[in-house]
């Protein structure tokens, strides 16, 4: 695209910056998934128990910390390394489930915009624009405050909230390929519009949503830890690690590790998902950033 | 042009109407308010007694457009809690969120355009690599993480800035400094690519044939096509941001418009947060609208899109 002359390398540097980008990303998300997937036999202790006699137990490194709790315990004396392992599990499904739920609303309302224009496309793109002027925090925060809070309802109104960009970039995609000759092809050998949208639309669109997936999962994880974080997402005792920040808050000008734990590990995963993010879309050579 | 705007003008009162009838949905989910509002230890006279003042009984198409013709009024009814008018209560608060909102989106436009540019410039360079490191960054961020850590860094550690409460303008400054993270990433990024972009154009390459200088090219032609898009996407930001500041205004105990909604949400007062969710909403109509009209005033080429 660029026509300005680049010094010899630039490229080859670029490339080799760009990998361990996608390393790191694919680093992180790996270890996270294979920690909430075996966190049964990865954590310490039960991430529920309390010992009201061991309370804010620093971590080993720190004084008066104990190897016995690596990472320390919490307000209750639950040991904090279980509760973030553990804690990784609640992050990592709310992400997975919200994109799943996200992604199929959004890719239905995209592709049937995208593919059919007309009215359709006009419904499909008031339906977005209408999305976009909610409140996403507000609306969620009243919801869970209207029928108690719960870790399906975080999911179900996440879900239900953030498919506006999987809409976008399906309905954006799909109208690219619509008149494309294989497309055409298809529709001429007499396939149902369904057979067309799922066997030739769908796949050619596929990598745009995964990058819209890993977009909209790391904004999953950190609204789960807001939604939390105020009171009003997975109830306690689960282990979110946004919760994790709200429970330790008292502690916290006092015991700075407390909250720095917890939002480590939630900022180290989102920017993970992020740079897996990046990647994908380096990798299709196209740019969605808008 | 004249068609243009009244079409967008009809798309934005349809939407506004959508949102109306959404948030008198909302609270309707629960199934049945008058329980809600009476709270659990409430006896079944209590429950009828409620259900008839608040006019409850009625028909639910009743409610709604009662609500709805009240609600374009500018009358969002009374708080529960509070006990005055939530329309007046809402005032009250608006100037503060407004504040922190601008605040946040100038510190915001103060780091990314400059970074933006120079990334640009200096594209595939550190300097670049640096920049867009900066964006992943402030992306990953929880925004109530970051304020926990300035409220102890700055707050407690230093004693710079005061820890949470709304009396002065030292109040407002942590608070704004964490809302603009959440605008910095995507203004940065839509500035150096749209700089990017524009540096390659053909005009840029006759503006330096011309002899011109290297800041004129940058700022003249370069800079102020860049900016088309940037201007129209912070004011689209700014309205995200004010939705958004309900995290950051609970943080910081700062009292505007959030930390009503989170007030209200926690003590079951409905119509304060029916109408928070609303006006934040009809705020952002109208910036997304503004957006399109700075959009076709700047880029004359999209007015008859």
């Amino acid at each position: 695209m660029s026509t300005v002359l680049q010094p010899a390398g630039a490229g080859n540097r670029r490339r080799i910056w760009r990998n361990a980008g996608t390393i790191l990303g694919a680093g992180i998300v790996g270890f996270i998934t294979f920690v909430a997937i075996f966190a049964p036999w990865l954590a310490p202790y039960d991430p529920f128990t309390i010992d009201l006699g061991r309370r804010v137990v620093p971590p080993m490194w720190m004084e008066g910390g104990t190897p016995a709790n690596i990472l320390g315990t919490d307000q209750l004396g639950r040991d904090y390394l279980s509760r973030l392992i553990y804690g990784a599990r609640v992050s990592m499904i709310i992400g997975v489930a919200t994109i799943i739920t996200s992604g199929i609303i959004g890719t239905f309302l995209g592709v049937m915009g995208g593919f059919y224009g007309g009215r359709i496309d006009d419904a499909v793109m008031f339906a977005i624009t209408a999305r976009l002027s909610i409140p996403v925090v507000l609306v969620a925060l009243a919801v869970a405050g209207l029928l108690g809070t719960s870790f399906t309802l975080v999911i179900l109104v996440l879900g239900l909230l953030l498919w506006d960009r999987f809409a976008v970039v399906a309905r954006s995609t799909t109208m690219q390929i619509r008149n494309l000759d294989y497309v055409a092809a298809a529709r001429c050998a007499g396939c149902s519009p369904m057979i067309v949208l799922l066997k030739e639309v769908l796949p050619n669109i596929a990598t745009h949503l995964a990058v819209v997936a890993t977009l909209e999962m790391a904004l999953a994880i950190l609204l789960e830890a807001a939604l939390s974080f105020l009171g009003l997402g997975v109830p306690p005792p689960l282990p979110s690690w946004g919760l994790m920040i709200s429970e330790a808050k008292e502690y916290m000008f006092f015991s700075p590790w407390v909250i720095m734990i917890p939002g480590l590990a939630l900022f180290v995963l989102v920017l993970g998902v992020n740079l897996l993010g990046d990647a994908l879309r380096d990798m299709l050579g196209t740019d969605l950033s808008r | 042009m004249l068609h243009f705007l009244r079409r967008r003008l009809t798309v934005a009162i349809l939407v506004a109407l959508t949102v109306l009838t959404l948030s008198f949905l909302l609270t309707r989910l629960s199934g049945d308010l008058a329980i809600s509002i009476a709270g659990p230890n409430a006896s079944q006279e209590d429950i009828e007694l409620i259900r008839s003042a608040y006019g409850l009984d009625r028909p639910l198409w009743v409610q709604y457009f009662d609500w709805l013709w009240r609600a374009l009024q500018g009358d969002f009814g009374d708080s529960y809690f509070f006990k005055t008018r939530v329309a007046r209560l809402i005032m009250e608060r608006m100037p503060i969120t407004m504040t922190l909102g601008l605040c946040g989106l100038l510190i915001a436009l103060c780091v990314a355009l400059p970074l933006g540019i120079l990334a640009a410039v200096r594209e595939n360079t550190w300097v670049d690599r640096s920049v867009l490191m900066v964006a992943l960054i402030g992306q990953a961020m929880p925004s109530f993480w970051l304020g926990l850590i300035l409220m102890v860094v700055l707050g407690l550690n230093l004693g710079w800035l005061p820890i949470s409460g709304t009396g002065s303008w030292q109040h407002f400054v942590m608070p704004s400094i964490v809302l603009s993270f959440s605008a910095i990433p995507s203004l940065m990024r839509l500035t150096r690519s749209g700089m990017i972009e524009a540096l390659a154009s053909d005009y840029i390459r006759t503006a330096r044939a011309k002899g011109l200088s290297r800041l004129s090219i940058l700022v003249k032609h370069g800079f102020r096509n860049a900016a088309i898009p940037v201007v129209a996407i912070a004011a689209v930001q700014l309205g995200f941001m004010l939705g958004g500041s309900i995290v950051i205004e609970t943080v910081f105990a700062l009292h505007g418009v959030g930390y009503l909604a989170w007030e209200s949400i926690s003590k079951n007062d409905f119509p304060v947060v029916q109408a928070v969710v609303l006006v934040l909403a009809l705020i952002y109509i109208g910036l997304t609208l503004l957006s399109d009209l700075l959009n076709a005033v700047l880029d004359p080429r999209l007015r008859s899109a």
